[in-house]
């Protein structure tokens, strides 16, 4: 074509050179931006969002009684720890941890552990005062946790996380 | 070569048609008389097009099931009973639906054997076998996704546990995870997407077995043999030839799935599914649908969480490189005296792979679970390679007809 032969291998870039790359570029941007709403509708609506906190009442759980609560789906684990219980937590402050975090740091009152109910590997809900350790364990894949919920043995990674939670007065929290 | 259509293609009214779309000598030349197949396919070459049939037994299944189900958490576990109980011939349908894709798998499973007994992936069917491994991919994201709609405890904790294998990636995990659940934890907009992909999928699959079949016709059928055709003396028209032969193995399939249809449907299945779906209470013993115990034992043998998600997406992306991992030149394994046997020691290996992945973690199981991980790795990685290298094949034949006409 009579129209590319200026453009030979080691010619400079002509004018319609830049035009075909600027308008590419233009049109791979804005094909992108539109991708943007099919990725994010996935995400959790405003409604699911919405849902995210709730109130248990602690006046009726006895010094080794467990309640499970739903929040945002998930159970969430209330435990009235016994003396037993604390004690062995805080005497495994300096025991090997795959996750080291001190038991002080994972309730803000000692005779109550507000963690999540969901197992760090894959998900599943463990068992209470089972396993190894006297805390958690997880039938699905086999890991234990302590009376902390730390993670001791098996293959998660972590530790039962805590989630946010606030003391309304001394017998009601409010979680999230 | 003979024509054994002239005189369907002689009416005029396919005369008329063909002349504005030619539709029938292209269907002629995929699967008719003017597709040339070697001679000598055994029954073992049966299983591709039975994996096709199973891909319409649910899709054609699945649409009508699609007309009675609703996908909500509150009704998706009620709308299935309602199937089964006063849809009239629900309990059929859907029993044919959850069979079928046990049969599904057990065709492509065989099918994907075949071809590494018969070295079917070596140049020039690469890509054949890469379109292949991409279906087998598609089919168990939709049989994953499938197996979440009747919303009963396996259901929600197999989603729960397959969802949280993508948390194991660094940084982005927890984020992903959200994304795909579009909440906090499998719930009512996951269900909504899962059908929405579920219903998806199998067409996708359609247009990749499409391509399968393109490339297919490329080069043609692989052989018992695996030597190329040398001429027409090798080859026979697929029509009447292999239609009638696929058709007898179709009835015979037919059997053995009306079989587990009608006197054992619950068989492959897990009694905990009809109980719905509780995400307080998590089933004491998980396990997948028996075609993913081969993966589901390789992720639960390593004890480190991202190692056993790597491992086990591993074990299926090694195949992508399998026609360089194997580099022998002889494809069949009838010519390959040392394959022959690792072949068989291969099968075993992901047999014992399916019995660990359906016992509880612990004890022997598991220690059969990692021999069996190592062993299926060691296939790939060290067996293959130098396998192709030291072995000493046995002479192959001059061509498919020879060793018939000098007899």
């Amino acid at each position: 074509m009579a129209g590319t032969a200026t453009q030979k291998a080691g010619t400079e870039p002509t004018r319609r050179d830049f035009i075909v790359v600027a308008a590419g570029a233009f049109g791979a941007v804005g094909a992108a931006a539109a991708v943007w709403p099919f990725i994010h509708q996935m995400n959790p609506s405003a409604d699911v969002l919405a849902l995210s906190s709730t109130e248990v009442d602690l006046s009726q759980i006895a010094a080794g009684q467990s309640v499970t609560i739903l929040w945002r789906g998930k159970p969430v684990f209330v435990r009235h720890r016994t003396e037993a219980e604390i004690e062995l937590a805080r005497k495994d402050d300096t025991a090997a941890l795959p996750d080291p975090q001190k038991d002080a740091d994972r309730v803000k009152k000692p005779e109550w552990l507000v963690m999540m109910g969901v197992c760090t590997h894959l998900g599943c809900v463990p068992l209470g005062q089972k396993g190894d350790f006297g805390g958690w364990f997880c039938p699905c894949h086999g890991s234990h946790y302590d009376t902390s919920g730390r993670i001791r043995k098996g293959p998660a990674p972590l530790n039962l996380p805590v989630p946010d939670y606030a003391f309304l007065n001394d017998t009601r929290i409010r979680i999230g | 070569m003979a024509d054994n259509n002239s005189g369907f293609f002689a009416n005029p009214l396919v005369k008329w048609i063909e002349y504005r779309l030619p539709v029938f000598s292209t269907l002629d030349h995929m699967v008719g008389s003017q597709y040339p197949t070697p001679k000598n396919l055994s029954y073992w070459w049966n299983f591709g097009s039975l994996a096709g049939l199973c891909l319409v037994i649910q899709i054609l299944t699945g649409i009508v099931l699609v007309m009675h189900y609703t996908p909500h958490t509150a009704m998706a576990f009620d709308s299935v009973e309602h199937i089964m109980r006063d849809v009239n011939y629900g309990w059929l349908l859907r029993y044919m639906h959850a069979n079928g894709a046990s049969m599904f798998f057990i065709a492509v499973y065989i099918h994907i054997f075949r071809g590494m007994y018969y070295g079917s992936y070596k140049a020039p069917r690469e890509i054949l076998w890469w379109l292949g491994l991409i279906i087998f991919l598609l089919m168990m994201a939709t049989a994953f996704m499938g197996y979440v709609l009747p919303w009963g405890q396996m259901s929600f904790w197999g989603a729960t546990v397959i969802t949280n294998l993508f948390s194991a990636i660094p940084l982005v995990g927890e984020p992903i995870v959200t994304w795909l659940w579009g909440g906090f934890a499998v719930d009512n907009p996951t269900l909504n997407r899962f059908f929405s992909l579920h219903y998806l999928l199998p067409f996708v699959i359609v247009g990749i077995v499409i391509l399968h079949v393109l490339a297919l016709h490329q080069h043609g059928s692989n052989n018992p043999l695996g030597i190329d055709t040398k001429g027409p003396q090798d080859r026979i028209p697929f029509h009447p030839y292999y239609t009638i032969k696929d058709a007898f193995g179709v009835g015979v399939f037919l059997i053995f799935f009306s079989f587990f249809l009608f006197y054992a449907p619950n068989y492959l299945g897990h009694p905990d599914n009809y109980i719905p779906a509780n995400p307080l209470v998590t089933p004491e013993h998980i396990v997948p649908e028996w075609y993913f115990l081969p993966f589901y034992a390789i992720l639960r043998s390593v004890p480190d969480k991202l190692g056993g998600v790597l491992l086990m997406f591993g074990a299926i992306l090694i195949l992508f490189v399998l026609p360089w991992l194997d580099t022998s030149k002889v494809r069949s394994a009838k010519f390959r005296p040392i394959y022959k046997q690792l072949f068989w020691v291969f099968l075993i290996a992901c047999i014992g792979l399916t019995y660990a992945g359906g016992q509880p973690p612990e004890g022997l199981a598991l220690v059969i679970g990692r021999a069996c991980t190592i062993y299926y790795f060691a296939h790939f990685i060290i067996l293959l390679p130098l396998v192709g290298w030291f072995e000493k094949p046995l002479k192959l034949p001059a061509s498919i007809s020879e060793p018939v006409l000098k007899a």
